[in-house]
């Protein structure tokens, strides 16, 4: 029995299907974006200036929210604490940076971001030591945040110096590049890009896509996802912060809507919500989508009611059209 | 250390070499899960450059020993030394470190991520790996995500991936089982390697003849414990299975051996009437074309099992995936008792009675429910049964498959906890419960026991002879003569040489699934 010894090539997916499997997505996304400028700017009567700003406003806490929800669901978790996290953020930074300089506020957005890191870490210890699935961890943490925040302010109030709104109202010198934007980069550049290409980013998507092959590759499966936990941390520290910074005030209920949203978002950007899949560049543009169809709604003077019922059709309808291309693809 | 090359002594049975230090050696590890007792207390002891196999039927303990080997699980009580040292890995990380690396029953690779992230992801250098396997003469194109790729091409990349460390100690977890016989070679010829360089091997598989081709000794297990250590070659077959499955079981074994020997010598008889199985021709293909699939043309008969022999990747998995409806073809014509078939979904082929036992159990399982969801579940989804579920009947009729494939139902509430060949065992059962016409088996015996392979074998004859059409794949090649009235070689998408089941021996299958001209090659 005696086979001969002939070279075997395997042959696989052709490379055009499989970055059209990984980066289409992410790509279609981005073209959505770009298409809906123009009808935008078409609607409204004000200069871009204003216009960019009334994005920002809204886009920079919601981009920071998706990007923390992204990392957490690319692990295979789910946060549903996002949001009230970050109105806990808003109002601890609201309260103490009123009187405070520039200087001062940045140091103390470093510590409240360690903060926060530490807190992402500290539920995702909780789910990881408790074997309690994230979603039920999470949901609890979602009633604890809420509570802190009112606890720590009651009714709106606070604030923040100019020049810190300005980072995320204002623009690069006097070109239309809003500062929002460069900041989000910023973030997403040191923090995630690094990661990304190293093992710590690949051990994330490791055990959002396949646990044991993970652990059996030799991979510390607690260590990645509390670890995950951190990063989202980190990015819902930045998105409440974006929020004092937009809308110079502390308000307890400021941050609830961003839990669903950001995982709107993340839907909207490719992730799957299974795990092992997707990355950040969609959903931060899936974001800006969300906001942006908002703002039409608005300028068209959509009935704000029927606003969200047309936005969660387009969530579906997106989704749904989505999921049929990529069966296409695969092979 | 050239020249230092340790040639195993032999050791009569059951002895241990006292002049040479083991490089592992295992006492009394045990490992239980809850109630269950997956290891009660085995030794084990692994010689500098040897290949030692674990045997034991399914369930027995052998993957939960490599488990604890590998620093996967912690064994309960019990020691382990490695290279004279006391060790206890406390990953698989660590246990790499130590000099062991294990190649585990089940795939090791992310499938979301790219074979180079895969390595990445591990700190294996990409260059070792990729040596690795064209020293296998294998190529691999590495931006390949690894959900994309084929089980033997996993199985071998975890190979590559193991050897790449260079390890004293590589363990094997039936790397063969779902190996074509081409790759399977490969496999030896490495282990063969590792012996000269005077390294170790541990080598589990249920196909005794490659133990006793290869193996130094062998180390049984039974229900947990060691019962013995031989030569395979001194023992051989008879005194493994002995061992393996106790004295009394083993003479019930070799009885049946024996019947199904006669049904081997029965089968050109019932083959011999050419008119009746050309009447109640059950499934038939005309020029079907699908992914490798070639103009593949043939038909079965009730009552006949017909064998698809090939090596990896010549259209055999397409041809399941066309008839059990999870693939369209291109072109050609499939019917179903004289009727146009077409199944656009596993749903249509069931409910036309043909039914399929896919290659990677993993897909076919529900692994979280329990043995009796996973054998019932084809019973679920028919309309007509919705409403109240007939515990009484299902129960009946997933008992009498349990029985009759004999599964281990020690760990039953969660199909995931069972062992790999009980697992295969459930996807066949889930048949036997709910009954079909044409049966499907794509590699039906992987990872299954001597002793249940047997049961399957006479399991196939006997749906056969009640009128069952089989269509059977196996990367076995003994399996063919043992199952099939007739066996189509199929190279390159086209069969290539039909056979007799019964003159199907290896040396003819092999030529023909080569492509080569049986004629020809005789001459
Ligand atoms: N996580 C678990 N929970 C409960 N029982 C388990 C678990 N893992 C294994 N077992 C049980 O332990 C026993 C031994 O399993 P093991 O996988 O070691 O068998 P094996 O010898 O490798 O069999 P096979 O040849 O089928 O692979 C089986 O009865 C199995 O059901
Ligand atoms: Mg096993």
């Amino acid at each position: 029995m005696s086979a001969p010894a002939a070279a075997i090539a395997f042959r696989g997916t052709a490379a055009w299907r499989r970055n059209l499997r990984l980066h289409g997505w992410t790509v279609a996304v981005w073209l959505v974006l770009l298409a809906l400028v123009p009808y935008w700017r078409s609607l409204s009567q004000q200069d871009l200036e204003f216009d960019l700003q009334a994005v920002a406003i809204d886009a920079l806490p919601l981009c920071f929210a998706a990007m923390a929800q992204a990392v957490i669901v690319i692990s295979g978790g789910i946060d549903l604490s996002i949001g009230s996290m970050m109105g806990v953020v808003n109002v601890l930074s609201a309260k103490h940076m009123i009187g405070m300089s520039f200087r001062e506020a940045l140091a103390f957005s470093l510590l409240i971001l360690v903060l926060t890191a530490l807190a992402g870490a500290f539920t995702g210890l909780i789910i990881t030591l408790s074997r309690i699935p994230d979603i039920v961890v999470t949901l609890g943490m979602l009633f604890v945040w809420q509570g802190v925040a009112l606890w720590i302010m009651e009714i709106p109030g606070g604030g923040a110096p100019l020049q810190y709104s300005d980072l995320a109202l204002g623009s690069v010198g006097s070109t239309l590049i809003p500062n929002a934007l460069v900041v989000v980069l910023v973030a997403f550049a040191l923090v995630w890009l690094p990661l990304r290409w190293l093992r710590p980013g690949l051990a994330i998507y490791a055990v959002g896509s396949n646990r044991t092959a993970a652990y059996l590759s030799g991979i510390g499966v607690a260590r990645t996802r509390v670890g995950a936990y951190m990063l989202g941390g980190v990015f819902t520290g930045l998105g409440g912060l974006a929020l004092t910074a937009s809308s110079g005030i502390g308000d307890p209920n400021a941050g609830v809507t961003y839990t669903l949203n950001s995982v709107a978002a993340v839907v909207l950007g490719g992730v799957a919500l299974v795990g092992g899949v997707g990355g950040l560049i969609g959903p931060i543009a899936a974001a800006l989508v969300l906001t942006m169809s908002k703002i039409i709604l608005l300028l068209r003077g959509t009935d704000p009611n029927y606003a969200n019922v047309y936005q969660g059709a387009l969530i579906i309808f997106v989704v749904v059209i989505g999921g049929l291309l990529a069966r296409k693809t695969r092979s | 250390m050239e020249g230092a090359v340790f040639r195993p002594l032999r050791v009569s049975c059951n002895g241990m070499s006292k002049q040479t230090a083991a490089l592992l050696e295992a006492r009394g590890v045990a490992k239980h899960y809850g109630p269950v007792a997956a290891l009660r207390a085995a030794d084990l002891s692994v010689a500098p450059g040897e290949i030692h196999a674990l045997l034991g039927a399914n369930g027995a303990g052998k993957s939960t020993l490599v488990k604890c080997l590998s620093g996967v699980i912690r064994p309960d009580t019990g020691t382990i030394s490695f290279g004279g040292r006391a060790v206890r890995a406390r990953s698989p990380m660590h246990a790499a470190r130590l000099g062991l690396a294990p190649v585990f029953q089940d795939p090791a690779l992310v499938p979301d991520l790219s074979v180079t992230q895969n390595l990445r992801l591990t700190g294996m250098p990409l260059g070792r790996v990729r040596a690795e396997l064209a020293a296998m003469e294998l190529s691999v194109n590495f931006n390949e995500q690894v959900g994309d790729l084929a089980l033997p091409v996993l199985r071998m990349l975890d190979l590559a991936r193991a050897l790449a460390r260079d390890p004293q100690l590589l363990i094997l977890d039936e790397i063969t089982a779902a190996l074509p016989s081409d790759l399977a070679e490969r496999v030896f010829a490495v282990m063969r390697e590792r012996r000269e360089k005077g390294r170790s091997v541990l080598f589990i598989t249920h196909r005794l003849a490659e133990v006793i081709a290869i193996c130094d000794r062998a180390t049984i297990l039974r229900d947990g414990r060691d019962v013995g250590t031989m030569v395979p070659r001194e023992g051989g077959e008879a005194r493994i299975v002995e061992i393996m499955l106790g004295p009394e079981a083993a003479r019930a074994e070799a009885r049946a051996a024996e019947l199904s020997e006669d049904d081997v010598a029965v089968a050109p008889d019932a083959r011999e009437r050419p008119d009746a199985v050309a009447a109640d021709a059950v499934l038939e293909l005309d020029g079907l074309r699908a992914g490798n699939v070639q103009e593949l043309s043939l038909r079965i008969a009730a009552g006949e099992v017909v064998g698809v022999a090939a090596l990896e990747g010549q259209g055999q998995d397409e041809l399941f995936e066309v008839l059990a409806g999870e693939r369209k073809p291109e072109s050609g014509e499939v019917r179903l008792r004289g009727k146009p078939f077409r199944a656009r979904h596993p749903y249509d082929a069931i409910r036309k009675g043909v039914v399929l036992v896919p290659p990677d159990r993993l897909l076919a399982l529900l692994p979280q429910r329990s043995v009796r969801e996973n054998v019932a579940a084809p019973h679920y989804s028919t309309p007509l049964r919705w409403g109240p579920i007939n515990m009484r009947d299902e129960g009946r009729r997933v008992r009498h498959a349990v029985d009759a494939l004999q599964i281990d139902m020690r760990a039953a509430r969660q199909v995931r906890r069972l062992s790999g060949g009980n697992q295969q065992k459930v996807t066949i059962a889930r048949w036997l419960a709910s009954g079909f016409t044409t049966l499907l088996c794509n590699d039906p015996t992987r990872g299954v026991d001597v002793g249940t392979k047997r049961q399957v074998y006479t399991l196939l004859r006997e749906l056969a002879a009640d009128g069952a059409a089989i269509l059977f794949f196996s990367s076995e090649l003994a399996e063919f003569p043992l199952v099939c009235d007739r066996v189509l070689t199929v190279y390159g998408g086209r069969v290539t040489a039909e056979l007799p089941g019964p003159a199907a021996d290896e040396a003819s299958l092999l030529q023909a699934m080569h492509g080569l001209d049986l004629e020809e090659a005789v001459a």
